[in-house]
């Protein structure tokens, strides 16, 4: 029901998936002062697999993030991607990664395509390359349009999505997100969304965090809960509902009461149930279940509700 | 030609190129100011100063609004840097297989072209306006030499001002160290004419050594021992500067 509950992080690697995996991360420990602001961080992700760090503001997602990408350093614990250690191989490390992080990083004075071909550029593009990328890249993110306009007078939205692009120039197998959609509206989420989607299809391992419970739903093949610098529980989706266990049964009797109990997922509780209303002499209607929401697993898991409601607003930065 | 790859640091400097030739400031300070600056004080200031510095007063200005010009021109490398590390660009190069420090280069390759280009509209602004240099060609590369070390410091140290900054407004401050220095050195008139406690600070600050320096050299009197100083304070603080900057980098790109 809450955090002393048994630590339910089982190993995430199937056994029959591929030896190596995309990402190992094993007692990642990190403070700031006095703040611990990760504990004892562990979780493996398969590759092809997309995975979700889930946790409200300040739970430790973007500190973790900027562990695994080689900008901080962990206190204690390894992290490996694809069997390169974060520290020691850092360099290696750097051609394998995609880091896209919270806040948009890209040039307001120059052009959507220009920001493109410099980061092509960067990474030894010739010209042409660069140019061919740039002009792939701006058309898989529905830029294209906008690739001759400056960036300052780029929506939130279009930012954040050429900032994605920016990082995808290099096509590397692993793609790090943070909170790809805090902050924007409905129609950016869900044309984000497509686009996480999309690079999955194509056999990327993806890593994003969210404060979002139905991001984490619909995109993640894998959730881990971050709470307070801990993994709280990590599973599918359909497992941390399942672990939280209250099924309800609803039901609508024909004089219009509406009846809903607590099953737990035990059936014999329904059975009861049915048995005493028939003894009584009531007619039921019509008898929905309901499984828990995400939310309520969350709820249970940390004993707070996570998610912040979706705002329209971008932060301020 | 086309599949050439080009050194990182070159992909910076023409980045930082494109931005400068982008953004309105930069223009405004690297064309209009020098041509303003350089008419106003010959026009509304030369006459009466004529007679106080012992000659043309265009002759004695010009190096000093160069000076101020370039100055002025290399202070906007604060914002630069300073937008790149606290907006996430530096923190992306971090993540790539890049040399993220050429960033830092394409700023000062960028600043100290844009500040020549400044120093010659100076340049072709006070020729009209009367200035009749008369360096023969080895000073005329001495001028030039001096001029690009001036601005090459002058941006270094505002690159470190910048990543020293905690907000862009404070990096925007070291406008104001750029404006203000030339202004308390012998630049646009003689150290007698200011107040005694601050003419012992103009008269060996290092603005005022390098203009006397660029004076002897466009007149053909050029004064070793001026040169010399000029010189050594340049190398000390373009030193002390880069120094600085590599460090305050790191510890930027870390935070
Ligand atoms: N550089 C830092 N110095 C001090 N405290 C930090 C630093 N970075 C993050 N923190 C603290 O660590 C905690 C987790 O932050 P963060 O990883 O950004 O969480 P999240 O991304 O989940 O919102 C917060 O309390 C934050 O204040
Ligand atoms: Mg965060």
């Amino acid at each position: 029901m809450t955090r002393s509950s048994p630590q339910l992080t089982p190993p995430l690697i199937d056994p029959s998936a591929a030896a190596q995996p995309a990402l190992a991360v094993s007692g990642i420990r990190k403070r700031y002062g006095d703040r611990e602001v990760l504990r004892d961080v562990t979780f493996a992700v398969p590759e092809g697999e997309v995975f979700a760090l889930l946790g409200p503001n300040g739970a430790g997602k973007t500190t973790l993030i900027r562990i695994l990408t080689t900008l901080v350093r962990a206190d204690g614990g390894t992290a490996r991607l694809l069997g390169h250690d974060v520290v020691r191989d850092r360099a290696r490390v750097r051609e394998l990664i995609s880091v896209t992080g919270q806040y948009a990083s890209v040039d307001e004075e120059l052009t959507g395509r220009e920001n493109l071909v410099v980061v092509g550029r960067l990474l030894r593009l010739g010209k042409t390359a660069a140019l061919r990328r740039a002009d792939e890249l701006l058309e898989e993110f529905d830029l294209t349009t906008a690739a001759h306009r400056r960036v300052g007078h780029y929506s939130g939205g279009m930012r954040r999505r050429l900032d994605l692009a920016a990082s995808l120039v290099a096509s590397p197998p692993l793609i790090f997100l943070d909170e790809p959609t805090t902050g924007m509206d409905t129609r950016s989420r869900a044309a984000l969304w497509n686009v996480v989607t999309r690079l999955a299809r194509g056999g990327r391992t993806i890593i994003l965090t969210t404060q979002y419970l139905e991001e984490a739903d619909v995109l993640a093949d894998r959730i881990a809960v971050l709470d307070g610098g801990a993994i709280v529980a990590s599973g599918t989706a359909a497992e941390l509902k399942r672990r939280v266990g209250r099924e309800t049964v609803e039901l609508v009797l024909d004089d219009g009461t509406v009846i809903r109990s607590v099953t737990d997922g035990n059936p014999e509780r329904v059975r009861l149930l049915l048995n005493r209303l028939h003894s009584e002499g009531r007619h039921v209607r019509t008898l929905t279940v309901q499984n828990p929401t995400l939310d309520d697993a969350f709820l249970a898991l940390t004993g707070h509700t996570s998610a912040t409601a979706p705002t329209d607003k971008e932060p301020a930065r | 030609m086309s599949t050439a790859t080009l050194p990182t640091e070159l992909v910076f400097a023409k980045r930082s190129i494109t931005r400068s030739l982008r953004d309105l400031d930069s223009l405004v300070t690297a064309v209009v100011a020098p041509v303003a600056i350089m008419v106003l004080f010959v026009t509304v200031f030369g006459a009466a100063l004529d007679s106080t510095v012992g000659g043309s007063y265009t002759d004695y200005v010009t190096p000093g609004v160069m000076l101020l010009c370039a100055g002025f021109g290399a202070a906007l490398t604060a914002t630069s840097v300073h937008t790149d590390v606290s907006k996430g660009f530096v923190q992306r190069l971090r993540t790539m297989p890049v040399r993220a420090s050429g960033v830092i280069f394409g700023h000062v390759l960028a600043s100290v072209l844009r500040n020549l280009a400044s120093i010659v509209i100076v340049l072709l602004v006070a020729v009209a306006l009367g200035f009749r240099p008369t360096a023969t060609p080895l000073e005329w590369l001495g001028i030039v030499g001096l001029l690009t070390a001036y601005v090459l410091v002058f941006t270094l140290i505002a690159a470190a001002w910048g990543l020293a900054s905690k907000s862009v407004e404070s990096a925007g401050m070291f406008s104001f160290i750029a404006l203000f220095l030339p202004y308390l050195s012998t630049a646009f008139m003689p150290a007698d004419n200011l107040p005694g406690f601050l003419r012992g600070f103009a008269e060996h600050q290092p603005v005022t050594l390098v203009t006397d320096a660029l004076r002897g050299l466009a007149t053909s009197v050029p004064d070793s021992t001026t040169l010399t100083r000029s010189l050594l304070w340049l190398v000390g603080l373009g030193v002390g500067a880069t120094l600085l900057t590599a460090r305050l980098f790191d510890r930027a790109a870390r935070s």
